[in-house]
């Protein structure tokens, strides 16, 4: 009996797959190679900032220190010259911190409400500047420095960290905009209308409603802007002084200045440093940052 | 409430459309920072650069007029050729490069496989990273000295040479890698979510009929995706007529002039040479560029919605 049953009933559900199939070592030998280009700086960027400039000037570059030292580090945050002063990316570190939390804050509360305004309360016109602030978004910087540097001036806020606060402000605001928008239009409207005839208004409806609810997108907006701002370079270029350079423009000035002997492991150290705090911030979020940029990206 | 609603609309209609500035009024102030946004910043500083475009403004703006002249000028220049050709070389590579590496990496991670988080984190995590990082760290790995070249030519193979950032001809290569390596992850995460909106009876169907995987790619998936991969190359070609703070950090424009790029020629007009006119017109053909893009690109997405 049990011979005759074989056939007939035959294997059941799909073909269990072989480990080692061909298609399985094509696909994961090609991502295990991909993998080494996207790893390969990281590693060799750590590797050098743990070794001595000895042993660096001898040995391999990918190759793991023969004797670990922590003091690139140290001198990175706190010894590294820029040319004028020599006091690390401590400042660097410290700036950018004092310009990201006010432009943070500032931007996100700003397009939430205008995002929440252009989704529930439409007015005429609001439509044609909320286009023309999405076209904006793709009119290289370049082409508005200048004219930004003289509204600056007339304002009294350029070479000041307030300018650089309205700066990011202002070109954060079409992509923060639209993903509010999105994010408040996806909402149901019977809860807006509910509200409307319990005789909420704007302002009403805005804080007791929308902003409990809104708990995600807020998330999603901080990671792109704090990433966004930390990494800004040009802005921080233009619109600020020496003095209150944010980090990446010092990083700039430690590595590629002319004077001097190249550390090259205090550089590697300077330069983990500043990507730091987007990478934790990226590790950290995970999903929420691959939503969040993957929103940003796909509608704008 | 609904009666006076519709009394009001009634009303309104009887009156032909009465202009009340303040109905409303809440949301118009929200908005504020949005309409000045929209109308100082990106209209209204975008026309006086365009303006003053036509001056002969050196250290300051003024307003007395040279016609074409900075244009010619401009045009007349080998810096500014060489960085229209670097950006014509640099973009055309990373645009094709960057889609065919993340629609790849997108379906090879769509192929129902195991620690696809893990991967999906490691090809994209340098798109946390700046671009100034990106920069300095493949300036250290692509260091003649140290990095690829010195490790192989240590290994035995000593005539072996790999030294983009310091050939003329290569160097665009060189920022090319970076760019890559910074960009493609995001590429990689859009074609997968575009890869994950496919429905999977597609793919029974093109089982059923004895279509290869590669071929049901290139003659189905591929053709479904196409709102995808025009949104992924608006992305990267936004992205490329940027390109400028990658380059000041690998290579600030060198050796010579070799690497330079229209963002760079512009960025050194304005506020390092005191030609400002001249940045001003260099930074309008960046602009002009941006529409020949855009343009088409609107159009199609325009006209598609409203046959769809």
């Amino acid at each position: 009996m049990a011979d005759t049953a074989l056939p007939t009933h035959g294997p059941r559900g799909p073909k269990p797959k072989r480990a080692l199939s061909r298609t399985n070592i094509i696909v994961y030998g090609t991502l295990i190679v991909v993998s080494l280009y996207y790893l390969l700086p990281l590693w060799v960027m750590v590797m050098t900032s743990l070794k001595g400039m000895p042993e660096i000037r001898l040995g391999n570059i990918f190759a793991p220190p023969v004797e670990i030292t922590f003091e690139p580090w140290a001198r990175a945050w706190s010894g590294a010259c820029t040319g004028i002063n020599c006091d690390g990316l401590s400042r660097g570190f410290g700036n950018s911190v004092q310009i990201l939390l006010p432009s943070l804050a500032l931007s996100v509360a700003i397009a939430s409400v205008n995002g929440y305004a252009l989704a529930n309360w439409k007015f005429k016109g609001s439509e044609v500047f909320f286009t023309i602030l999405i076209l904006g978004a793709f009119i290289p910087y370049q082409v508005m420095l200048y004219p930004m540097v003289i509204i600056l001036r007339e304002l009294g806020l350029y070479g000041n960290l307030w300018g650089l606060v309205l700066v990011h402000t202002v070109f954060g605001m079409p992509i923060l905009t639209l993903l509010f928008r999105n994010y408040f239009a996806g909402m149901p409207e019977e809860l807006f209308k509910a509200a409307r005839v319990d005789g909420a208004g704007f302002w009403g409806i805005y804080f007791r409603i929308m902003l409990p609810m809104s708990l995600p997108i807020f998330v999603v907006a901080m990671i792109l802007q704090v990433t966004g701002i930390w990494n800004d370079f040009l802005f921080g270029v233009i619109f600020t002084k020496p003095e209150i350079y944010p980090m990446t423009v010092q990083l700039n000035n430690i590595v590629n200045s002319v004077q001097g002997v190249k550390e090259y492991n205090v550089n590697m150290a300077a330069t983990l440093l500043t990507g730091l705090v987007p990478l934790v911030i990226y590790f950290v979020s995970g999903k929420l940052f691959v939503r969040g940029i993957a929103a940003g990206a796909v509608k704008g | 409430m609904t009666i006076v609603e519709s009394d009001g609309i009634d009303l309104a209609r009887a009156e032909r459309k009465p202009r009340r500035p303040f109905r409303n009024i809440s949301a118009k102030i929200a908005s504020l920072p949005m309409v000045l946004t929209a109308l100082v910043v990106f209209v209204g500083c975008t026309v006086w650069t365009v303006i003053y475009s036509f001056t002969d403004s050196k250290l300051l703006p003024r307003l007395s007029w040279e016609g074409l002249g900075q244009y010619e000028r401009l045009w007349g220049t080998r810096r500014w050729l060489v960085s229209l050709e670097n950006l014509a070389i640099y973009g055309i590579c990373s645009m094709v490069l960057i889609l065919l590496i993340g629609f790849t990496l997108a379906a090879l991670l769509d192929r129902k496989i195991r620690f696809e988080g893990a991967f999906r984190t490691v090809f994209l995590y340098p798109f946390a990273l700046s671009f100034i990082v990106t920069g300095l760290a493949w300036q250290w790995i692509l260091n003649p000295d140290f990095g690829i070249q010195a490790s192989i030519r240590a290994m035995g193979w000593e005539s072996f040479v790999f030294d983009p950032l310091n050939s003329p001809d290569l160097v665009i290569f060189g920022i090319l890698i970076a760019g890559i390596w910074q960009g493609s992850g995001l590429i990689m995460v859009i074609m997968l979510a575009g890869l994950r909106g496919i429905d999977e009876d597609i793919w029974k169907a093109a089982r059923v009929d004895g279509i290869g995987t590669v071929k049901t790619y290139v003659k189905v998936i591929i053709p479904m995706m196409r709102p995808v991969f025009v949104t992924a190359l608006v992305l990267i070609a936004a992205g490329i007529i940027k390109v400028y703070d990658l380059v000041v950090a690998q290579t600030a424009g060198g050796p010579g002039i070799s690497s330079q790029m229209p963002a760079l020629y512009v960025m050194d007009a304005m506020f390092k040479n005191q030609n400002l006119a001249q940045g001003f017109a260099a930074s309008t053909m960046m602009l002009v560029s941006v529409l020949i893009v855009l343009i088409p690109w609107a159009y199609l997405e325009f006209a598609g919605k409203k046959r769809g």
